[in-house]
């Protein structure tokens, strides 16, 4: 098995908002990431894929293809986006950068064609990332 | 379940040596490391907790008070210390990074009140300390899991 990795970068806004809450409960909860003009971040994504190594290639996966599937599927979707207004989820989903590699997560993983996919890293910051695996 | 890892720095100094061994011991077994006046790093802290997405606040832990936790466990009896002087941990302990790695595991466990997220929104929100790392140059790291 081999795992294999690419990563990507996307520069988005976002806030923090839950409708449930008043703005006082937003803002004690949030602090200044409630702020409902937004603001923004330089993400990178890792997104890697496991299989085994095709022996008439000697890859897992073609790299290009995945390059254009994360541009088609992810980058195209959130990148210099206000995530909260322009990407459909964020309306009901607060964008954190938990939220964010979950969705990254279940619009990938039923288009791969070769291998599967394995983990999601998503830094907001060169100081702060999460990683999703599915479950 | 999503793992959320937070980067933090320190620096401090430290000797390696160990009381037990004769000076000869030391010295081959540590090497200049073993320098008597000591010398020191700038340490990356890496701390993972990893649990569900809180759907009230859609995140895994309160970041704040993360920071706040790893800040007074941590940062505050490292940074810019002698570790070897000035810290109770490694009083009776050679405060290689592996033994760091543990202690600040430890001592950032013990805070998380048994797996609960203190200060999270919602204190039945759980998650827990999954993984500490610690590099004490851009070629070395080390990890504990617990």
């Amino acid at each position: 098995m081999i795992y294999v990795t690419r990563r990507a970068e996307f520069s988005a806004s976002h806030y923090y908002h839950n409708p449930a809450w008043s703005g006082e409960e937003n803002r004690r909860v949030f602090g200044k990431c409630a702020n409902p003009h937004g603001h923004g971040h330089n993400y990178t994504v890792e997104v890697t894929v496991r299989g085994e190594v095709d022996p008439k290639t000697g890859m897992v996966l073609d790299l290009k293809d995945l390059k254009k599937l994360v541009e088609k599927e992810v980058l195209d979707l959130v990148d210099h986006k206000f995530l909260n207004r322009e990407v459909p989820v964020f309306a009901t989903t607060i964008p954190t950068t938990e939220n964010i590699a979950v969705e990254i997560w279940k619009w990938l993983a039923p288009k791969l064609n070769l291998g599967k996919l394995h983990r999601i890293r998503l830094y907001e910051s060169a100081d702060l990332y999460v990683e999703y695996y599915g479950d | 379940m999503v793992y959320l890892t937070r980067r933090y720095r320190f620096s401090a100094s430290h000797r390696l040596h160990n009381d037990a061994l004769t000076a000869e011991e030391n010295a081959r077994v540590y090497g200049k490391c073993n320098n008597l006046y000591g010398h020191g790093h700038n340490y990356v802290l890496e701390v993972t907790l990893a649990g569900p997405i809180d759907p009230e606040t859609g995140m895994v832990y309160d970041l704040a008070a993360l920071d706040r936790a790893v800040e007074e466990e941590v940062l505050d009896r490292f940074d810019h210390t002698n570790l070897n002087l000035d810290v109770e941990n490694f009083r009776q302990r050679v405060p290689t990074t592996e033994n760091v790695c543990i202690e600040a595991f430890n001592l950032v466990r013990a805070r998380l009140t048994g797996g609960r997220a203190a200060g999270a929104p919602n204190p039945a929100h759980l998650a827990h300390l999954a993984r500490v790392r610690v590099e004490e140059t851009n070629s070395n790291s080390f990890e504990y899991e617990g």
